[in-house]
């Protein structure tokens, strides 16, 4: 469903620890001009990819954010086994490279003051894809919100729908769609953040139905992926197709913000719900 | 001899893979959403539009009385003839497709009927209009909207289920499924050509994935299964609606009379109970 689609990255192994290169532009810079400005690319603006931990760090006040339903994980209910192996041996190689147990964060904090259920995904946790334990963690934190009043904040980044857990990876789609309708009906607020990338199952679930949707610059969010569409259609699609200004242009997007004002950015729509 | 016919036809469906149950899914001769109409209703109003921009063809539904009962009816429109394919774009809905669902059943809503929806669709159409027009805000909406839909929906996935452009119209209270219907998240060549990097290796694919009939049943994902005519739907369409015609009557009795409170939670629960391992 199209956490694959990913463009190929340079492969330069030598550079590779002194240099990074942003995947947009694919201009070079120092490592460290990258890291101190926030994975920005300070040619293209480019907003780079961040772990959960790290938007976390940079979303929730220091030392609020308490994490919960971490003993919800992964399930191979199929056993499922593919040319390269099982599922679980590589979920399992994930967990123990990312230490995350799953491909959402979750957990409740205040941000600038004001206190708000926040859910963060992580893409370099099997392409952020969507799966029962991710799906499981995102409806329980709509109804822990609901108990406890809180506005609920998710960050998106994923591929989609998680082949590898079956049909019950697509009926996550509906469960977390449903549980965010409940917390609508419940009269709280549902701040989306679409972050690069976002597509396939998760931006045709809860990453679309925001109250209010926001994302970073040059983000890419869509459904389908590119080369699907080029081959369904037979034409080259623009540079921009599927990008958050694109997104913004056609009307699904309220804003497009910029990492170092994303949390003013929240903490202020928060402030205007003003509970 | 009765008997030993009944033993070789059973030997037959459990030779069947899970690919040749795909290929059945997809045989253009099998009922579509205008044969089951036109053999399960005695009457069909179809309404037309989403009321914004287009009338998609690839979704049609309206009004329609099933055995005196009133309902609302749509679903995924292939298309029976070639310039039907076209017009219909072979099932593959726009966002404008889904949009005119919810607006029928928001109307279904308000004349007190319940839904039954049809699904047969290869997937959401892939295409730059689909994505200018937010087919994943589209899809998300829908899903949201029928889980909180405030009347019975019954759901009867008749040939392809297509991943999240299936699972559009397919959240509801009871969900039928024809014994040779698969459903999936992705297609076995989708899947086949990302995880074993080669779209040849469907067939392992489709069995890896669990896409038949008795295994969503159980995982859960579907409640019951409708038997086929011997051979499959397509040899005999009669037979093939008699038999969707009696299972969704039954879910719809079983339904009815309901209070709207407990119907919505036991829809949010049965949802919530999905792929839900953990303690």
């Amino acid at each position: 469903m199209g956490w694959f689609e990913q463009k190929e990255k340079p492969k330069i192994p030598q550079a590779k620890a002194l240099w990074a290169i942003c995947p947009k532009c694919m201009s070079h810079f120092e490592k460290k001009v990258w890291q101190d400005n926030a994975r920005i690319c300070p040619k293209c603006g480019y907003h780079g990819r961040l772990s959960a931990r790290e938007r976390i760090a940079q979303t929730a006040d220091d030392g609020t954010f308490c994490e919960v339903f971490r003993e919800v994980s992964y399930s191979d209910h199929l056993k499922f086994h593919d040319a390269t192996g099982p599922y679980r041996d590589k979920v399992e190689a994930t967990i123990a490279k990312t230490g995350e147990t799953e491909s959402i964060v979750v957990g409740t904090c205040e941000i600038g003051g004001h206190k708000a259920m926040l859910g963060v995904m992580d893409f370099s946790f099997m392409g952020g894809s969507l799966g029962t334990g991710t799906g499981e963690r995102i409806a329980r934190a709509c109804e822990q919100a609901v108990a406890e009043r809180r506005p609920l904040v998710l960050f998106s980044a994923s591929g989609g729908a998680r082949m590898h857990e079956g049909i019950l990876s697509l009926m996550q789609m509906a469960k977390t769609s449903a549980a965010i309708g409940r917390l609508k009906d419940a009269g709280l607020p549902y701040i989306s953040v679409l972050t690069d990338p976002t597509t396939g199952g998760v931006s045709a679930s809860y990453a679309m139905l925001g109250d209010i949707n926001i994302t970073e610059p040059r983000a890419l969010i869509g459904f389908a992926g590119r080369r699907v569409i080029e081959n369904t259609i037979h034409q080259k699609l623009p540079d921009d197709f599927q990008s958050a200004e694109y997104l913004e242009k056609h009307g699904f997007i309220d804003k497009i913000v910029e990492r170092r004002n994303m949390k003013a950015f929240i903490a202020k729509m928060l402030n205007y719900w003003g509970f | 001899m009765m008997a030993a016919k009944k033993t070789a036809k059973k030997a037959a469906v459990a030779k069947m893979t899970a690919m040749d149950r795909v290929k059945l899914a997809r045989d253009p001769k099998r009922p579509h959403i205008g044969d089951f109409i036109r053999l399960m209703c005695s009457d069909f109003e179809e309404l037309h539009g989403d009321r914004l921009v287009n009338d998609d063809r690839g979704l049609i539904g309206g009004f329609a009385t099933m055995d005196g009962e009133k309902m609302l009816v749509l679903g995924h429109h292939k298309g029976a003839t070639v310039e039907e394919n076209m017009e219909a774009n072979f099932g593959m809905v726009n966002p404008d497709g889904y949009r005119k669902a919810m607006r029928l059943a928001t109307l279904a809503e308000k004349f007190h009927l319940p839904v039954v929806t049809f699904v047969d669709t290869p997937g959401a159409y892939p295409g730059d209009t689909a994505e200018a027009r937010g087919q994943a805000e589209a899809i998300a909406k829908s899903l949201e909207f029928f889980a909180g839909l405030k009347t019975p929906v019954v759901v009867v996935v008749t040939g392809e289920g297509g991943s999240g452009g299936a699972l559009a119209i397919a959240v509801g209270d009871t969900v039928l499924m024809l014994e040779n219907a698969v459903y999936s998240v992705i297609s076995p060549e989708g899947c086949a050509g990302i995880l074993w990097r080669d779209g040849a290796k469907a067939p392992e694919a489709a069995e890896a994935l669990k896409i038949t009939a008795p295994d969503l049943l159980k995982l859960g994902a579907i409640d019951e299964i409708v038997k086929e005519p011997a051979g499959g739907a397509q040899k005999n369409h009669a037979a093939a609606a008699a038999a969707v015609k009696k299972s969704v009557l039954k879910a719809l009795k079983a339904l009815k009379g309901i209070p709207l409170d407990e119907l919505l939670n036991r829809r949010y629960a049965k949802l919530r109970a999905m792929g839900n391992f953990f303690k």
